[in-house]
C-alpha cells in the first residue's frame, strides 16, 4: 500500500481551509452591487390567496422590488419538477400538481412562498417584508398522513381527489396471502416512522445573477448537485439553455439529503436577478430551514410476517401510508417505493414478500429524501418485526435472525422484491457483532444494571441497503426521468501536477482527499500534487451529485476509468520514447517500464513529452495528456451490516440512555479508513437521533409547526451518545472496479432500529410491547404508566 | 442609523460604521470579512458562531457589535500563527474532528474555552462541555477525541 494510497489513514486536505476560517461556503459569497432577498411566507398551512397588496413595501426605505406570483405567470414560469413518475397499481401515472415558486392562488403548508423582497439590505428587505400585505381565506389542514387518507380530509390539490398522489406496488400478493393463510405463526405490527428535519447545520442559501452583456446567468446555491439544479431549474422552470446558466456549489456545510433537490428559492433568485438587473442574495435563517427543507420518513405502516413451525419466514405483507407533503420535490416520488419497498426482503429468505404503498399529500413541508432515504425505513420495519417475532415466539433473537439470513453461499441472490444482491456476508457481520457486543454476556449486565434500578435492553439491527446509485436503464424503467451514471475528467499537467474535475459534490464526504488518494495510488504520483476540483457546472463536464451513498461507487468508478484512459495514453507515448511495442509497456508505481528490461520513463517526463511533443507518436495519438470519463454502474452496490445498541432506561424518569453502540459494516474495499469511520459515527448519531430525541410535529387543527426550532426539535448533542465501537467487514463489491460499496447511509439505517430494540428489551419486564419513535423520557415513562395501568387492570 | 463600532480583532484594531441593531457575527462576517464565523440558527443553541470576546466564549449572535465596543474578540481566523496551525486546530485535523466543517470554528472556539477552565477534561467533561454546540456529521465521536488530543497538546496531562 502506498503511503497515501487507497487504504492508507490519509488526513484530509480539505482542513486546511476549514480549520482556519478560510473555507468558502454560499453566505460567505458577496457580488457586486448585491441586493438581498427575504421571502414573504404563508403564515397558513392551507389558505386562498385573495390579495396581495405589495404598495406599502415598495414605498419602504431601500426596497428594491417586491415580486409576487402573478409576476411569474405573466413571465410564464414553470412549476418545479419532480424527478421520478411512479405508476400506481392500475397502472395510472401519479399525480403531479403543478409548483410554481411563489404561489399564485393558494398556500399549501405554513411558510410556503408567497412572495419576495429585494432590498440594499437584508435588514430593510426584512422590515420592507413585515409591510406586504396579503389577504388570506383560511382553509381546513391536514398534516398527518393517515387522516389525508381518510374520506372528508380537507383536499391539499384539487387535482388529486383523495389526497392521493399514487398508489403503488411491488410483489406477489397472491403468494403472500397464500403463505400468511397456512402460516404456523403470523405476527403483526403497526408502527409510525417519525418525521424528521434533516438539519444540515449550515442553512440553505443563493445568490442569483445576471449578465446582460452575454445574456448569462449564474446561481451560487448550497446544494449537493449543481448539474441536475441547472437541468431542472433551466430546462424546466425557467427555460435557461445550459450554455447561459452557470450553477455554482461551493463549500457545503452538511446536507443528508436536504439539498439535493431543487427549491423555489434557487428559482426566484435567478429570475428575480435578470429583473432588477442586479445580484440577489438570500440566506435561509434556521426557523425558515425549519419550515421549508424537505423532511424525512413520516411513514404509517401495517406489517405481517409469515413463519412456519421451524420459525423459518415464509412471507412479508407490508401496506405504509407515505406524506409527500404539500408539493412533490424531486426524489420524493422514489423515495417510499424503490428506495423502500426493494428492500424489504432485507438480509433474509423470506421467499415471497408484497408491499403497497399510498402517497399523500399533506399540508407540511415536502417529505423527500433524508440520509439513507427509505432504507431506513425499511429496516425499521423489517428489524422491528423480527424481533417482535424472537419475542412472540420466545427465541434468542440472534438464532432467529441465523436461521433465515441468506448464506454467502447464495450470491448472487434474487430477491423477490427486483434487487439482485451481489454479494455480501450477512451471517459474518452478525456473529462479528454479537462476538463484540458479548452476546453471551448481556445477562450479566442486566443484573448489574438492575442492582442500580436501571432497565438495561440490548436490541440488534442487521441492515443491507442499496446504494450506489445506479444504473440508468434500470432507473429509467423504473420512472425515473434522469440516467444517474457520474463523469471524471484527468488533467494531467505538463509539470507533472494533476487536477480532477469530478461531478461528485463532497459536503462532508472527504472527497477532495479520497479521490486524491485513488489518482496517487493508480498514478504513482505525490497526493501533494493532485487536486480535486467540484461543484461547478462551468468547471465540471457534467455530473449527477452526491447522495445515496454515490460519490465512491459511481463518481470513484468515472475517476479510474478516466485514470485507466489515461496510462493507455501514456503507454502509447512510452512505446514511441522507448521504441518497444506499446504491448511490451508495463506501468507501475508512476513509471512505463518495457517489460523484462531496465527502460523506462517517469508518468511526469510522460507528460511533459505530451505537452512538448518533440519526439511523440503523432500519427497515432494526440498532444495533451487529458482524460475524461462517464461510468454507469452496473447495479446497485449492496453495503450491509449489524449494528447491537445497549441501554439503560430510568424507569423512574423514563430517560433513555445508549450505552453503547456496536457496529460491523461490510462497505467493499475500503479507501481511507479513518473517513470512512466518520462517516459511521455520523450516520450512528442521526439515527440515534431519530430513537431517541428528534421530533417533527405539526399541530394537527392549525397546521402549525411545533417544532420549528432548535429549542423545540431535539438534535442529538455530545452527551446523548457514547463513543461507538465500529468495525468493518470487507466483502469487495463485483461489479465496480474499486470494489466499493459505499459507507455514508449504513449508520442512520441501522442505528434506528438497534435503539429502539433495545428500548423495548429493556422494558420488557414492564409489559410495555407497543413503542414509536422517539424514545424521549416523557413517551417511554408514558409508556411505562400506560403498561403499569394495563397490568394493574 | 449608522454608530461607529471599534474593537481589537484578531489582534488587529478595527472599526466600522454598523446599524446599532447589527449582531457581533455581522460585524465579523459582513464588516470586516471574518466569514469563518458562522450562523448556524437563530435562537443561540447550535454555536457555529462561537468567538471569544474578553477572554471568554460567547456566541456572536446574540451579542450586539456595540457591546464589544473596545473589547479584544479572537475568532477562527486569529488562531494559527505564522502558518502552524492551533494545537486544538492540529487535533481536530490529526483526529477527523470535522467533515463539513461548518460547525468546526465553534467547536474549536469552545475547546479552547473548556481547556482554559479545565486542562484535562475527561470524556464526559468534554461531551458536557458541547452542550451548546451541534454537529450535524461527526456524531462527535471524533470531536470529543480531537478536543482530548488538542488539551493534552496545549499542556494537559
Amino acid at each position: 500500500m502506498a503511503e497515501n494510497g487507497i487504504g492508507a489513514r490519509v488526513r484530509r486536505k480539505e482542513d486546511a481551509r476549514f480549520l482556519v476560517g478560510k473555507s468558502t461556503y454560499t453566505d460567505d459569497i458577496n457580488r457586486p452591487g448585491q441586493a438581498h432577498a427575504v421571502f414573504v411566507r404563508s403564515p397558513h398551512a392551507h389558505a386562498t390567496i385573495k390579495k396581495v397588496d405589495i404598495s406599502k413595501a415598495l414605498k419602504a426605505p431601500g426596497v428594491v422590488a417586491v415580486l409576487t406570483g402573478a409576476n411569474m405567470l405573466a413571465d410564464k414560469v414553470n412549476g418545479l419538477p419532480a424527478g421520478w413518475q411512479i405508476h400506481s397499481k392500475d397502472g395510472s401515472p401519479m399525480n403531479e400538481p403543478p409548483h410554481i415558486p411563489l404561489a399564485p392562488d393558494k398556500a399549501r403548508y405554513v411558510g410556503d412562498h408567497i412572495a419576495v423582497v429585494i432590498a440594499e439590505t437584508r435588514n430593510q428587505a426584512r422590515d420592507a417584508a413585515e409591510l406586504v400585505d396579503v389577504s388570506y381565506e383560511p382553509l381546513k389542514a391536514v398534516v398527518n398522513v393517515a387522516e389525508a387518507d381518510k374520506g372528508g380530509a380537507p383536499q391539499v390539490h384539487d387535482q388529486a381527489p383523495g389526497n392521493l398522489c399514487y398508489d403503488w406496488h411491488l410483489g406477489d400478493k397472491a403468494a403472500v396471502d397464500a403463505a400468511l393463510a397456512k402460516a404456523a405463526h403470523v405476527v403483526k405490527l403497526d408502527l409510525v416512522n417519525n418525521r424528521l428535519v434533516p438539519n444540515a447545520i449550515e442553512p440553505r442559501a443563493g445568490i442569483g445573477e445576471y449578465d446582460a452583456a452575454t445574456d448569462r446567468y449564474t446561481l451560487y446555491t448550497s446544494s449537493q448537485n449543481p448539474h441536475v439544479i441547472r437541468l431542472l431549474m433551466g430546462a424546466f422552470v425557467l427555460g435557461i439553455p445550459e450554455h447561459k446558466l452557470r450553477v455554482v456549489s461551493p463549500d457545503v456545510g452538511g446536507g443528508f439529503g436536504s439539498k439535493i433537490f431543487h427549491y423555489a428559492e434557487e428559482a426566484v433568485l435567478t429570475w428575480a436577478a435578470k429583473k432588477v438587473g442586479r445580484p440577489v442574495k438570500w440566506t435561509a435563517e434556521r426557523s425558515e430551514s425549519f419550515l421549508c427543507d424537505a423532511h424525512g420518513r413520516d411513514h404509517a405502516t401495517h406489517v405481517e410476517l409469515a413463519l412456519d413451525k421451524d420459525h423459518k419466514f415464509t412471507a412479508l405483507k407490508v401496506s405504509t401510508k407515505a406524506a409527500m407533503g404539500a408539493y412533490l420535490s424531486t426524489f420524493a416520488p422514489a423515495i417510499p417505493t424503490w428506495l423502500y419497498g426493494t428492500l424489504l426482503a432485507g438480509v433474509y429468505t423470506t421467499p415471497a414478500v408484497y408491499v403497497e404503498t399510498k402517497a399523500l399529500f399533506t399540508n407540511t413541508s415536502a417529505v423527500d429524501a433524508y440520509r439513507g432515504a427509505g432504507r431506513p425505513e425499511a429496516c425499521y420495519l423489517l428489524e422491528r418485526v423480527v424481533e417482535r417475532a424472537a419475542w412472540q415466539l420466545g427465541i434468542d433473537p440472534v438464532e432467529l435472525r441465523r436461521k433465515n439470513v441468506i448464506p454467502a453461499s447464495a450470491m448472487p441472490y434474487q430477491t423477490p422484491v427486483a434487487l439482485q444482491y451481489d454479494c455480501g456476508d450477512f451471517g459474518k457481520n452478525l456473529n462479528d457483532a454479537a462476538k463484540v457486543v458479548d452476546w453471551a454476556g448481556f445477562a450479566k449486565r442486566r443484573e448489574e444494571s438492575k442492582k442500580r434500578g436501571q432497565l438495561r435492553g440490548i436490541g440488534i439491527s442487521h441492515y443491507i441497503e442499496a446504494c450506489g446509485i445506479a444504473p440508468s436503464a434500470v432507473v429509467g424503467a423504473l420512472g425515473g426521468r434522469a440516467g444517474l451514471y457520474e463523469s471524471a475528467e484527468v488533467r494531467f499537467h505538463p509539470t507533472g501536477s494533476v487536477t480532477v474535475f469530478t461531478g461528485s459534490h463532497p459536503h462532508g464526504q472527504s472527497n477532495e482527499t479520497t479521490f486524491a488518494q485513488i489518482v496517487a495510488d493508480k498514478l504513482g504520483i505525490p497526493i501533494e500534487n493532485v487536486e480535486i476540483v467540484h461543484g461547478d457546472t462551468d468547471r465540471i463536464p457534467f455530473g449527477m451529485g452526491t447522495y445515496g451513498s454515490r460519490s465512491l461507487a459511481v463518481g470513484g468508478s468515472a475517476l479510474v476509468k478516466a485514470i485507466d484512459k489515461v496510462i493507455a495514453k501514456g503507454k502509447k507515448i512510452a512505446a514511441h520514447q522507448l521504441e518497444a511495442s506499446e504491448a511490451d509497456i508495463e506501468f507501475k508505481d508512476g513509471v512505463f517500464r518495457v517489460a523484462g528490461t531496465d527502460k523506462q520513463k517517469a508518468i511526469g517526463e510522460i507528460a511533459l513529452s505530451a505537452y512538448v511533443p518533440h519526439n511523440f507518436p503523432h500519427e497515432t495519438t494526440e498532444p495533451g495528456l487529458d482524460e475524461s470519463a462517464f461510468y454507469d454502474p452496473k447495479n446497485f452496490t449492496f453495503p450491509s451490516g449489524c449494528h447491537i445498541a445497549e441501554v439503560e432506561v430510568d424507569p423512574e424518569t423514563g430517560t433513555t440512555k445508549v450505552l453503547r453502540f456496536v457496529a460491523v459494516d461490510d462497505f467493499g474495499n475500503i479507501i481511507n479508513p479513518m473517513i470512512v469511520e466518520g462517516q459511521v459515527h455520523g450516520g450512528i448519531t442521526q439515527g440515534i437521533g431519530q430513537a431517541l430525541t428528534e421530533n417533527c410535529v405539526y399541530d394537527a387543527q392549525s397546521g402549525q409547526l411545533l417544532t420549528g426550532s432548535f429549542m423545540d426539535y431535539c438534535m442529538p448533542k455530545a452527551d446523548d451518545v457514547p463513543s461507538f465501537e465500529v468495525s468493518t467487514n470487507v466483502v469487495p463489491c463485483t461489479h465496480n472496479p474499486l470494489g466499493v460499496k459505499g459507507c455514508g447511509e449504513a449508520g442512520t439505517i441501522g442505528a434506528a432500529a438497534a435503539v429502539i430494540n433495545a428500548l423495548l428489551d429493556a422494558l420488557k419486564p414492564l409489559g410495555v410491547k407497543e413503542f414509536d419513535m422517539p424514545a424521549s423520557p416523557h413517551r417511554v415513562w408514558q409508556a411505562i404508566q400506560n403498561a403499569s395501568r394495563k397490568a394493574a387492570d | 442609523m449608522a454608530i461607529s463600532v471599534s474593537m481589537t480583532v484578531n489582534g488587529k484594531a478595527v472599526s466600522a460604521p454598523v446599524e446599532e441593531r447589527t449582531l457581533l457575527v455581522h460585524y465579523l462576517r459582513d464588516h470586516l470579512g471574518l466569514t469563518g464565523t458562522h450562523v448556524g440558527c437563530d435562537t443561540s443553541q447550535c454555536g457555529a458562531c462561537v468567538v471569544h470576546v474578553d477572554g471568554k466564549s460567547v456566541k456572536s449572535c446574540t451579542v450586539l457589535a456595540v457591546q464589544a465596543q473596545g473589547a479584544p474578540v479572537t475568532t477562527i481566523e486569529g488562531l494559527a500563527k505564522d502558518g502552524k496551525l492551533h494545537p486544538m486546530q492540529e487535533a481536530f485535523r490529526e483526529n477527523h474532528g470535522l467533515q463539513c466543517g461548518f460547525c468546526t470554528p465553534g467547536m474549536v472556539m469552545s475547546a479552547l474555552d473548556l481547556v482554559k477552565n479545565n486542562p484535562s477534561p475527561s470524556e464526559s467533561e468534554i461531551r458536557h462541555h458541547l452542550e451548546g454546540n451541534i454537529c450535524r456529521c461527526t456524531g462527535y465521536h471524533n470531536i470529543v477525541k480531537s478536543i482530548a488530543a488538542g488539551a493534552k497538546a496545549m499542556g494537559g496531562r
